[in-house]
């Protein structure tokens, strides 16, 4: 039998991959990839809780699912803002790599 | 009906100052008659209420609140308040008429009028009233308008100024009064004189605050009185008309401080030290002013060092414990005084607004009536013996000798340094050669001016004698060894008067020159000074306090402090992008750790 916890496990292996991605990774490309992963284990987890939410009728809460649709239209459109820069980056500096992406400091 | 009458002695003047003010300013001669007529209505008013015993004021509630704080409009009629009316009232409608004649071609003599009728409102609102509260505002009323009427002749700037001076002056003294007020209503509940004195008992275990509180009432006579060391207004205040200078500076609005002593003594005679200040203080002041007296030239200044003088006396029988000398000597001096004062008048405008004593001369052959007043007026002022003010001085002399020997001696003093600076004024104004051409060309006043002289010269001469003083006063019965005062005090004035005569006789200018006399003892010097340098030194510490405090403090630390902290949080900056979400995430677990765990 399949529990809650066993999903919310699930979830946090994804949520630290895609953390440890954004942190560890150079390439923006990958960084963005480490993100959707988060994104989804977010997701995992919502719906997760959805379907152990079952009220005395034998229906699930559907509010959590609804939410996670909300999350994944904003994380296309977020992929779609995100791959833009990328290419505009690309174009003006030739290169994807996060160390040279560094003149906005002190 | 009766209850009313003193409703009527106080609101007729005040309805003359509103008409005049809003109606008739363009009509001088009507305003003039309204206030006139005003006046004669509150003098009729008060001879009723004086030969009426027992009449009662309708009384009403002005301020309650609680029960903590009840003040009412209400008036004290006994037989002190009775007999100051009179004297008011009387003196009062003596200088109204003087007036017609004195202010007959001044160009603001409506203005002068309202501002007149406005001040005999305020007095007798002092004299009535019968609580501290409605005691503080007339108060302030009468110094609003002597303000006013010192400054009668706003454009010379020497009159705007000594308007300015007398105002600001008496505010300090009526600052410590309005506190002395508080503190009265705080210790015992009350503002009205009837409830209070019944309470002061009650605060004999504390002296301390007793004397405290007693010698900041005494400060609002200080500055009303002009008593030393607030007594520089009043020679300034010689500005204004004379008839001003009569009514206001001499006869009743400084005596104003001497009557409120008196109506508040349950406070003053608590307190043996301040009972001891307020008499050292007249005396000082009676010294002081005649001692200066004794080397000014202007027939105006002259009398008012001279009315200083007396008022020291007044005050200096207040600080004794005995207000009936006090009174007494307030009522003779009101008369005489103003009988002097409006008898200069007539011989300031007779000689066309020339009030140096030298310019004169010779004046008793061309004024002779003018003459006659003014010696009768002088005799008193001195304490001849058949006038008014040797009775009333010599009542305070003679409290003085039995009560404090000190004090007494410098009564006396100044009992002959009276007579030396008035035998001198009148030798110089009076006989000798005429000095100058408006002097030989002068001539005897109009009757509208004469007549209130001689009223006053009777009123002044026989203001004295037994049935005037102990029919109002209860006097002190004078002591078998008291014998020795009215001799020592005659001497005093025949030694005095001698030396004036063999001093100033036939002489054309002044043969003695005391410096420090002539400067008045430096006060105005020495308070410029003292102004200055408070000034200098609170423009200093509101300068460092601005430039330091407020500019580099508030105004440049505020932009550094925002600068310094930029610089800090600009070292996180540090334009790694990875670095930042490992902070992120750093925040994240302690916002986590911080809402969950704890």
């Amino acid at each position: 039998m399949i529990t809650l916890g066993d999903y919310l496990i699930v979830s946090g292996i994804l949520f630290v991959i895609g953390f440890a991605g954004v942190m560890l990774r150079r390439n923006l490309i990958i960084i963005l990839m480490s993100l959707e992963l988060m994104l989804n284990a977010a997701n995992l987890s919502l719906v997760a809780f959805s379907r152990f939410r079952v009220d005395s009728n034998g229906l699930p809460n559907y509010n959590a699912q609804v939410f996670v649709f909300f999350i994944i239209t904003v994380a296309a459109a977020e992929v779609a803002v995100g791959l833009a820069i990328l290419v505009a980056l690309y174009r003006a500096r030739q290169t994807t790599d996060v160390k040279d992406i560094s003149s906005l400091k002190f | 009906m009766n209850s009313f009458l003193p409703w009527v002695i106080l609101l007729t003047p005040l309805s003359s100052a509103v008409v005049i003010t809003l109606f008739t300013l363009r009509w001088k001669a009507i305003s003039s008659l309204i206030s006139v007529a005003a006046v004669l209505v509150s003098f009729a008013c008060s001879c009723l209420i004086f030969a009426r015993p027992g009449i009662a004021a309708a009384e009403f509630t002005w301020i309650n609140i609680g029960g903590a704080l009840r003040v009412p409009l209400g008036f004290t009629l006994d037989q002190l308040s009775k007999t100051m009316l009179l004297v008011v009232t009387g003196v009062g409608a003596t200088i109204h008429i003087y007036s017609l004649g004195y202010m007959r071609d001044d160009e603001g003599k409506s203005r002068y009028f309202a501002a007149l009728s406005l001040f005999m409102f305020a007095m007798l609102g002092i004299v009535l009233a019968n609580n501290f509260v409605m005691l503080f505002i007339f108060w302030e009323l009468v110094g609003f308008t002597s303000y006013v009427l010192i400054g009668h002749w706003f454009f010379r700037d020497a009159a705007a100024a000594a308007a300015n001076k007398a105002f600001i002056t008496t505010r300090i003294g009526d600052f410590g009064f309005m506190i002395g007020i508080l503190m009265i209503w705080m210790a015992t509940g009350s503002i009205v004189f009837s409830e209070v004195t019944p309470r002061m008992p009650a605060l004999a275990s504390h002296p301390t605050f007793v004397t405290i509180t007693a010698l900041l009432i005494f400060c609002g006579a200080v500055g009303k009185s002009a008593q030393f060391p607030l007594h520089v207004w009043l020679p300034d205040a010689m500005e204004g008309p004379t008839p001003i200078s009569a009514l206001i500076h001499a006869a009743t609005m400084v005596a104003a401080g001497v009557y409120m002593l008196v109506r508040v003594a349950f406070v003053i005679q608590a307190s043996q030290t301040a009972l001891l200040v307020v008499a050292w203080i007249g005396t000082i002041t009676a010294a002081m002013a005649a001692l200066i007296a004794t080397q000014q030239n202007d027939i105006k200044r002259i009398l008012a060092y001279s009315t200083l003088s007396q008022l020291g006396y007044m005050v200096m029988a207040v600080g004794l414990a005995s207000n009936d000398a006090a009174m007494f000597h307030l009522f003779t001096h009101a008369f005489f005084k103003a009988l002097l004062f409006l008898a200069a008048g007539s011989i300031i405008v007779m000689l066309h607004h020339e009030q140096n004593i030298w310019k004169m001369g010779g004046l008793s052959r061309r004024l002779p009536i003018t003459f006659a007043t003014f010696a009768v007026g002088a005799l008193a002022l001195i304490g001849c013996p058949p006038f008014s003010g040797f009775f009333s001085k010599d009542a305070i002399l003679a409290l003085a000798y039995e009560r404090n020997m000190p004090i007494f001696i410098v009564g006396l003093f100044t009992a002959f340094l009276t007579a030396f600076y008035v035998v001198r004024l009148l030798v110089i104004v009076f006989f000798g050669d005429t000095r100058s051409e408006a002097a030989r060309q002068s001539k005897e006043s109009p009757p509208v001016m004469t007549g209130p002289l001689i009223v006053l010269a009777i009123l002044a001469a026989l203001g004295g004698f037994g049935f005037f003083a102990r029919n109002f006063l209860a006097l002190p019965i004078e002591k078998e060894g008291a014998f020795v005062v009215p001799v020592l005090a005659f001497g005093a004035l025949i030694v005095g008067s001698g030396l004036a005569i063999a001093i100033y006789r036939n002489r054309a200018n002044e043969p003695i020159d005391i410096e420090v006399l002539r400067h008045k003892f430096y006060f105005d010097e020495f308070y410029a000074r003292l102004i200055t340098w408070t000034q200098e030194l609170l423009a200093r510490v509101s300068a460092f306090f601005d430039r330091w405090i407020i500019d580099t403090g508030a105004v440049d630390g505020s932009s550094r402090g925002t600068w310094a902290i930029g610089a800090l949080l600009r070292l996180v900056q540090v334009g790694n992008l990875q670095a930042y979400v490992f902070l992120f995430g750093l925040g994240v677990i302690a916002v986590i750790y911080f809402a969950v765990f704890r």
